[in-house]
């Protein structure tokens, strides 16, 4: 059972299809941990649905039911897929970008034993993975923007409580903070920043990622 | 707030002025209600959906080609006209609508009545294929066989609720939004617009989006609630 949920505005937009790539990667990855926002989204579908029913119909055109129909045949039934998948840390939405464990993760340092691996997302903003070595903390930032921020393994805490694994922190720009890994396990999360924090050739590279996460 | 109009049965009144398009860009003039007229209504509307859903239930088992003419003709029209408010032209809305009932042939199989009404996953199937034909990005999903998922400790109170009773639910509350709130849903929900994209077109502050987003969940949620 997860504690701390991206806000609702989040879900809302995820579930209306108007949330980024990268943002619903980690909406997507929470719901695996998180009964409470499996609801929470079911309800918003609803919401969509009846935002189908009360369209007022507009007729196709006469042949458009025909043409349906003559391709039915041709369609692959889809089956509810049985997935045979390896239980990890990962959830299955990560796992089409980051593969299926954290060991196939290749690692990049961004100094004082903190680790990245930057996400290839299509929506512009910036999804990334960051282990913080157990103990160890991350220097105090701000943001730029909205940053959500999903344990997946360890636990980290800060200014706004614990968070261990599953919980997203959700924050936004007037949030200053400086997490702080569990002693136990590195803390892998999945963190996931704004466009607007990429402050290129404004500051020098090597210290972006910490101002960034 | 219309406060006689909290309970559950009591909300849908054929709102067909409330077209996509007006209604997002000029709010909603709402006609007085007259409450047992509503209630037939929202009768009939019950009676319909559980017959859209059986429809549907059936057409997973018989694979039968007049079940889907059946469901095409309720919901190619319906689903056209959302992708049309989307500002989709009505050529590829057509085709999209077309597109997406062949989906529900092929998938009516994965099917829960139990879970959700046929129009809610049906509008899960034309928002998916909406995102493949018209963003460039993917939208990761949430996987319900995920090895990984971590179950409900108990049956989570907000879904004991019966489906219709659900569904009563949300058209209550979202009949209930005040006008700004209903907007930004809107746009959201049909048009699929993001919170910037929302922001830039009502010339709103970006924060005002997401707490009007945010104010119209608590609504949904408070509705349901009282509810149970």
């Amino acid at each position: 059972m997860t504690f701390h949920h991206p806000q609702e505005d989040i879900l809302m937009s995820y579930t209306a299809g108007a949330l980024g790539e990268s943002w619903s990667l980690a909406v997507a990855s929470h719901m695996t941990f998180c009964p409470e926002c499996r609801s929470s989204v079911a309800l918003v579908e609803e919401l969509g649905g009846f935002l189908l029913e009360e369209h007022d119909p507009v007729p196709l055109s006469e042949l458009a039911l025909t043409v349906a129909q003559e391709q039915l045949d041709l369609q692959a039934v889809e089956q509810v897929a049985i997935n045979s998948a390896v239980v990890s840390s990962i959830p299955v939405p990560l796992r089409d970008y980051i593969g299926d464990t954290v060991d196939e993760v290749k690692w990049q340092s961004i100094g004082g034993g903190v680790y990245q691996h930057l996400i290839s997302t299509q929506d512009g903003d910036q999804a990334r993975l960051l282990q913080i070595p157990a103990g160890k903390s991350v220097p105090e930032h701000g943001h730029g923007g909205r940053e959500l921020t999903l344990v997946l393994s360890g636990s980290f805490s800060d200014e706004n409580g614990e968070f261990v694994a599953g919980d997203i922190e959700d924050v936004s720009e007037e949030v200053t903070h400086q997490p702080l890994a569990g002693t136990g396990d590195n803390c892998i999360c999945l963190v996931v920043t704004d466009s607007a924090l990429k402050f290129k050739g404004l500051i020098p590279r090597f210290v972006q990622p910490f101002i960034s996460i | 707030m219309e406060q006689a109009h909290t309970t559950h049965n009591v909300g849908f009144l054929g709102q067909k002025e409330n077209n996509v398009i007006a209604g997002l860009l000029i709010g909603v003039e709402r006609p007085a209600r007259d409450e047992e007229k509503s209630k037939k209504v929202v009768t009939n509307i019950s009676l319909e959906r559980i017959k859209l859903n059986n429809l549907l239930v059936e057409l997973a088992s018989k694979r039968d080609k007049e079940v889907f003419s059946e469901l095409f003709s309720y919901f190619a029209p319906r689903l056209k006209s959302m992708l049309m408010g989307t500002g989709t032209d009505p050529e590829t809305a057509e085709e999209v609508a077309q597109e997406a009932m062949i989906s529900v042939w092929r998938k009516c199989e994965m099917y829960d009545s139990k879970k959700a009404s046929a129009s809610t996953w049906i509008f899960t199937i034309a928002r998916n294929l909406r995102i493949d034909r018209f963003r460039r990005e993917k939208r990761p999903e949430f996987d319900p066989n995920d090895p990984s998922l971590v179950p409900a400790a108990e049956p989570m109170a907000d879904d004991q609720l019966a489906l219709n009773d659900r569904k009563a639910v949300v058209e209550t509350a979202l009949n209930e939004l005040p006008d700004e709130q209903r907007e930004v849903v809107k746009l959201s929900f049909v048009a699929g617009l993001s919170h910037q994209e929302i922001a830039d077109q009502l010339s709103l502050p970006l924060g005002t989006v997401k707490s009007r987003l945010r104010l119209s969940f608590e609504k949904l949620r408070t509705s349901l609630r009282s509810q149970i």
